[in-house]
This record gives C-alpha cells, structure tokens and sequence, in this order.
C-alpha cells in the first residue's frame, strides 16, 4: 500500500522549508511521520506537498534556557522519554513519551509532531496542557507563541496553520508533574482509554498552583480547570484529592466507543487524576 | 510527481535508486534492491514485521519514506551474518525454534540486536519492553525472549 504520490521536499534551512509551506496548496509537514504516513496511506490525509523537515539543522536539541527547558521539533519520543532535563523539569511529558506506542515509533515519532497533530487520545497534548507549554510557531509571516491551553482545538486540528511549522516547544521550570494512564491494551501502551497529566507546585505545605489535563477522554485534550479549583489551597489530603478527581469530566462531553461506554470512561477519567495527584503529592 | 534519485547505504553497501517519492523504504528493500528478508505485515507501524535498523536503531520500514532515510546507515536481516556465519541472535533463535511462521523473525531479531547492543544483559523486561512493537502472531513469545537471552549470555561468556 502506497500513499497517494505527492511532491517530497526536503530543505536544509527553516526559511527554505517555510517557503515552500507557503508556495504550495495542501501541504504537510513531515518530521517523524509515524502517524502521517500511516494516515496517508489510509486517504485520510492526501498533501499533495510533504514537507520533511528532518534535514534541518538545529531542531533536534532538548536545552535548558534559564526559567525553562526548550524541545525542538525533530526531537524524537525516546530522546524526550530518556532525556534528564525533561525528566527533571517536565516529568509528565517524559512518561508520556516512554509510554507512547513502542520502542519502534518512539524512535522516529517526535514530541512536536505529536502535538501539532492532535491526533484523539494522544499521549503528548496532554503532557502539554498540564506543564502550561508554550508553542512555537513559525511561517514566512513571522513567528508566534501560543499557549497549550489555546493550541487543542478540537480532534485532530491544532491552532496552527496549514503554512506554519510547530519549531520548537518551551515548558517553565517548577512544580511536579506526573502522566498515568490506561491503554487499550491494559497496560502504558498503545492510546490511553483514559489519561492524566497532573502538575501541581506545594508551598508551606499546600498546594499553591495546580493544572490537571485529561486526554483520551473527550475528543481533545482539556484543563479540568473544577479539578485544579478543588486542589489549589487544601493541604493535598486524601480528600482533597478525592475532591479534585470527582470534577474530571465536569461540562465535558465523554467519549464513548469499542474501549470504553461513557460511564466507564467517567471514571476512569476520576480514577487517574486520583493516582496521579497521590504521585505527586504524596 | 516527484521522481528523484536516492543514495541508499544497506547493509553497508551503497544502492542508487531511481523512484517516486512516495513510497516506503520497505518496498524499495523488497522491490528494488530484492531484499526480501524484510517483511511486508500489517503496513501501518502495528506489527513490526518491517523492522529494520537506521542508525543502529530499530524502525518501522513501512511507515518510513525510502527518501527520509536517504544519507542513513540501513541495516536489514540480510546485513547481520557475518559471511556465512549467523549472528549469535541468529544462532540462538535456531537452536531455540524461536519461530513458527518465521514471519516476525527478521523484525524480532533486528529489534533484539539494537537491544543487545546497549544493553548487552538484559532482564526479560528489558526484552519484553524491546521486541513490544514486533507482534509474533504465532504468539511463540516464549522461546523468543528464551533466544535473546541465550544470546545474550553466550556473547558475555565470550567477552569474559
């Protein structure tokens, strides 16, 4: 089975690869590919220009910049996994990215791929949304920052535009962060029926600050701003966990399909941000 | 369309091909450069039956453009005996009946000699974790991580 044919591009400089984003009509990124060529093989999605921006120099650093730590698009999902910065300063994204799919897509799948595709129940958005990411976007047009909190628009569809590059991601250093999910298959792996991603900063023994994303469980990632709510100013209790979790789902349409009915799903959706938050609290 | 000319290095050697940019590594293995070891399975990155080395990492051939991996070493089942002499993981998976079908087997090796390379003792949690992405339908799991570990200790009682 082949994707449909298209034009392949490979530039060696940013400005090249955003000039050709913005030259041509139905364009792609392409950087891991693990779930765009899957997608194009199934007609899902039919570019008739793939940009590949693997041959760019300079986008494949994790750095530390001070207040916060920098990931570059062509940063692959075993290299965020394994990385010490991430895993000191944005755990939750290194357990994301080790337990997304398997050794074999980790090591060409990307973290900024992942995000810029939304793909449903991703590992990666979620990760994103509790760390307060801030995205990086590139065109010819000029650069721009988006919050995650402004960047999961819906299923599959991110904030950035079809001309635009997804450079690189910045995640604030402080707090403690954690990622638990179930996957379809039991187990880390593979999709989460139900995801997640907790950051919590505790000050003079309370919690000060607090956001807590789901994914997996309604068609893109989100802030359960009620749960975070219940948290921010208890003493990280066991009922003020139990508080935080009971508001997983509120005003969120719950996903129902072959993995999981809408009840399950629900509290599933309690469960994890009960364990995550006894992780990080405890 | 694009139809451009790829420097392909597999198995240490350099190919030119000539073909059209949308398709996959594994089918320029297979189709171009006769290179049949690697094998064609679920063709969306589910089973692992296309994996094969970039860079001494383990991938996914048929979710890979052949023109991504263009300037990368390949290494395919075909590049892991040494002349006529097997890899030990090749020996080990022999001695072992560590294949029904031999479908996965290419994948299962390639996947099992990146491990050995890193981790040159693995616990069957390292191996379980390593060979996750590479589905034996046959589900002869079993004498699989068997072999990887047989090959793991005879390489070490060699280096001693």
């Amino acid at each position: 089975m082949y994707p449909p044919n298209f034009d392949y591009v490979a530039p060696t400089s940013l400005d090249e690869a955003l000039a050709a984003l913005a030259g041509a009509e139905n364009t792609k990124v392409l950087s891991g590919g693990m779930s765009l060529i899957p997608l194009m093989k199934m007609r899902f999605v039919r570019p008739t220009t793939v940009v590949d921006i693997s041959r760019i120099p300079g986008l494949d650093d994790v750095t530390d910049d001070g207040d916060h730590i920098t990931i570059g698009a062509m940063v692959r999902h075993a290299t965020t996994a394994s990385h010490p910065l991430v895993q000191e300063h944005a755990s939750a994204l290194a357990e994301a990215a080790n337990g997304t799919a398997d050794l074999l897509v980790r090591n060409r799948g990307t973290t900024c791929g992942s995000l810029a595709l939304n793909a449903v129940a991703a590992d990666q958005p979620g990760a994103a949304l509790a760390l307060n990411a801030t995205m990086h976007a590139a065109s010819v047009r000029g650069t721009r920052e988006i919050a995650a909190a402004d960047f999961f628009l819906d299923a599959m569809t991110s904030a950035l535009a079809p001309d635009e590059i997804l450079t690189k991601i910045t995640i604030p250093k402080g707090g403690v962060s954690t990622y638990r999910k179930l996957g379809r298959r039991g187990g880390s792996s593979d999709y989460p029926i139900a995801a997640a991603a907790v950051w919590v900063d505790v000050s003079d023994g309370s919690v000060s600050d607090a956001r807590i994303a789901l994914n997996g469980v309604s068609s893109t990632p989100y802030l359960a701003v009620g749960s975070a709510e219940a948290l921010v100013g208890s003493d990280g209790s066991a009922d003020a966990i139990a508080s935080a979790a009971s508001h997983a789902t509120d005003g969120v349409n719950v996903l129902e399909d072959l993995y999981a009915t809408v009840a399950f799903r629900t509290h599933l959706a309690g469960v994890y941000v009960r364990r995550a938050l006894e992780d990080v609290l405890a | 369309m694009t139809e451009s000319i790829l420097r392909l290095t597999v198995n240490g050697a350099l190919h030119t091909v000539v073909t059209s940019s949308h398709r996959t590594l594994l089918e320029v293995l297979r189709k171009d450069l006769d290179m049949t070891g690697t094998k064609h399975g679920c063709d969306l990155g589910e089973c692992g039956a296309c994996t094969v080395l970039v860079d001494s990492k383990p991938m996914l051939s048929c979710i890979t453009l052949a023109s991504q991996v263009e300037g990368r070493e390949i290494t395919t089942i075909e590049g892991l005996s040494d002349g006529p002499f097997p890899d030990e993981l090749q020996t080990a998976f022999s001695e072992l009946g560590a294949a029904q079908c031999g479908y996965c087997t290419p994948g299962m090796i390639l996947s099992s000699r990146s491990l050995l390379d890193t981790n040159p003792d693995p616990t069957t949690d390292d191996i379980n974790e390593a060979l996750a992405g590479n589905l034996c339908r046959c589900t002869g799991y079993v004498a699989i991580i068997s072999a990887v570990h047989l090959a793991a200790t005879r390489t070490l009682g060699r280096a001693e």
